[in-house]
């Protein structure tokens, strides 16, 4: 799966959470899912599990933690694809 | 110098019409809530009707955002949320997104028990081994508290929010509750209220306890026979309502509109002694709660004009009655006007004291007195202790002064409360 479309797909998913539209417009590797998105941080286990339906992967806790910024989510879900 | 309390806003999710304007028509109109559901006929209850408001996709986007829609499955919540909000808004009150919290503003909404078919997910998903699989919403949807957590986030409240849970007096307690907190001054405006949730995983003890009508699958709309001959147990409802409970000062200065007074009430226990147990009324405590409810509001038993029982279509509503005209001292003729609404709601658990008090205080605002649904045949008992024409079985335009409203709940409690007409 390419880049690009991993991170279509991702903003697809985090869209219903974003508090903040703008950091939506500007959404790139940089975003960061609580001080751009203004994503309430109790709803980052539901964008998980979202992203663990669209990928068909699934996201232990310790690869959640480091998983701050939308570039972070991307190299996880590449890794977990290649697995 | 105790405060004078006043209802400015009101809001229901009731089994026969959501929304007030179309529930004060459907009380006048007599029109009935309960209906078959096929699951439960699959579940092979005894009881295969109940009483559900019925709640639209489109509503429910009127209330909820999109992100408080995913994964809702609390339908205790949904009702709650939908009269909280109806209640506000009728009260002339604004929400507002951004700013400090309203702190003169606070909440009691009660609840039996919430979010039961949010719960039975997530009891599969950790029976499964899925835990991680629960989302941040199990724990929000199914604490009791929930129901005022998402109003007080809705309204942005920042007075005491909390849940009350008393079994079928919630929701009078609720309303009790705030009256006293607005009373000594500890706040201008409290939201009350009670919801309960609905289906086979909340009516199913009661139909095990063998408490509900099975003879009337066929016929929905004739189940529900409280005060009557044929009544052969209570129907199973749910849904929600709730008041705006104000300050009179703070009323009077903002020029609400005032549906009514609450001039006061009471809550107490029969200790599940003598004739009390879990499931049976202490005769002494109801009467006891009466009186001392009167007492409280200043109000002689001759001045009552109506009451809204609690009256649930069991056998034992002819104890109510009794029980009524004792601590009265009033009989046949001379009894006030008594109606049920779960002739045509069914008995909406938790959400019973508050939707009926929602349908009190509409009775007293418009002056008339809504017809007890089947209720043709007056149980004998019953018409030794009152005359029939104390029963109507048709609305009736009448100017209620004062109304008293009681609910009575397992765990042997009992609430009561008297509200006036404003200005009488």
């Amino acid at each position: 799966m390419s880049e690009k479309e991993i991170l279509t797909r991702l903003k697809t998913i985090v869209k219903p959470y974003v508090q903040r539209m703008e950091g939506l417009n500007d959404f790139q590797e940089n975003t960061d899912f609580l001080n751009d998105l203004e994503i309430n941080s109790a709803n980052l286990v539901d964008v998980v599990l979202d992203v663990e339906d669209e990928f068909n992967i699934e996201i232990d806790n310790d690869s959640m933690e480091g998983m701050l910024t939308v570039g972070d989510a991307k190299s996880i879900i590449q890794r977990k694809l290649s697995n | 110098m105790k405060k004078r309390v006043v209802v400015t806003g009101m809001g229901v999710a009731a089994p026969n019409a959501v929304g007030l304007d179309n529930f004060n028509s459907a009380i006048q109109e007599m029109k009935s809530g309960i209906r078959f559901f096929p699951e439960l006929r699959d579940l092979k209850f005894s009881c295969q009707i109940g009483g559900k408001p019925e709640i639209s996709e489109e509503l429910l986007q009127q209330y909820f955002t999109p992100l408080q829609l995913r994964g809702l499955k609390s339908s205790g919540i949904v009702y709650g949320v939908i009269s909280g909000t109806d209640a506000w808004k009728d009260a002339g009150l604004e929400i507002t997104e951004n700013g400090s919290p309203d702190w003169d503003s606070g909440i009691i909404f009660g609840t039996g028990i919430l979010g039961v078919d949010k719960f039975r997910e997530a009891i599969q998903l950790i029976d499964a081994g899925k835990t991680r699989r629960l989302g941040s919403t199990s724990v929000v949807q199914t604490m009791a508290s929930g129901i005022s957590a998402y109003l007080g986030g809705i309204l942005g409240c920042g007075n005491q929010v909390t849940t009350n849970s008393s079994a079928c007096t919630t929701g009078t307690e609720a309303l009790l509750m705030g009256f006293e907190r607005i009373q000594n001054g500890k706040a201008k405006r409290m939201l009350v209220g009670s919801c309960s949730d609905h289906g086979p995983y909340v009516w199913g003890g009661f139909d095990a306890m063998r408490i509900l009508p099975s003879k009337y699958n066929e016929e929905p709309t004739k189940a529900s026979r409280p005060l009557s001959n044929q009544a052969s147990g209570f129907v199973p409802g749910s849904g929600a309502g709730a008041l705006i409970l104000e300050d009179l000062d703070s009323a009077i200065a903002r020029g609400a509109r005032i549906y009514c007074e609450v001039l006061g009430g009471e809550v107490n226990s029969g200790g599940q002694r003598g004739e009390g147990s879990m499931t049976a009324a202490n005769n002494e405590a109801v009467t006891r709660c009466i009186t001392a409810a009167l007492k409280n509001s200043n109000v002689e038993t001759s001045e009552i004009d109506a009451i809204n029982g609690h009256l649930t279509a069991t056998s034992r509503d002819s104890v109510e009655i009794e029980n009524w005209t004792r601590a009265l001292n009033r009989k046949a003729e001379d009894f006030p006007y008594i109606n049920s609404l779960k002739g045509m709601t069914g008995h909406c658990l938790s959400a019973s004291g508050s939707i009926e008090c929602v349908a009190s205080v509409l009775q007293i605002y418009n002056e008339y007195i809504f017809g007890n649904l089947n209720c043709e045949e007056i149980h004998p008992e019953i018409k030794e202790l009152i005359h029939q024409d104390r029963i109507p079985t048709e609305k009736i335009t009448k100017k209620i002064n004062i109304l008293a409203k009681a609910s009575f709940g397992f765990g042997d409690i009992n609430a009561v409360i008297i509200l006036k007409k404003y200005p009488a």
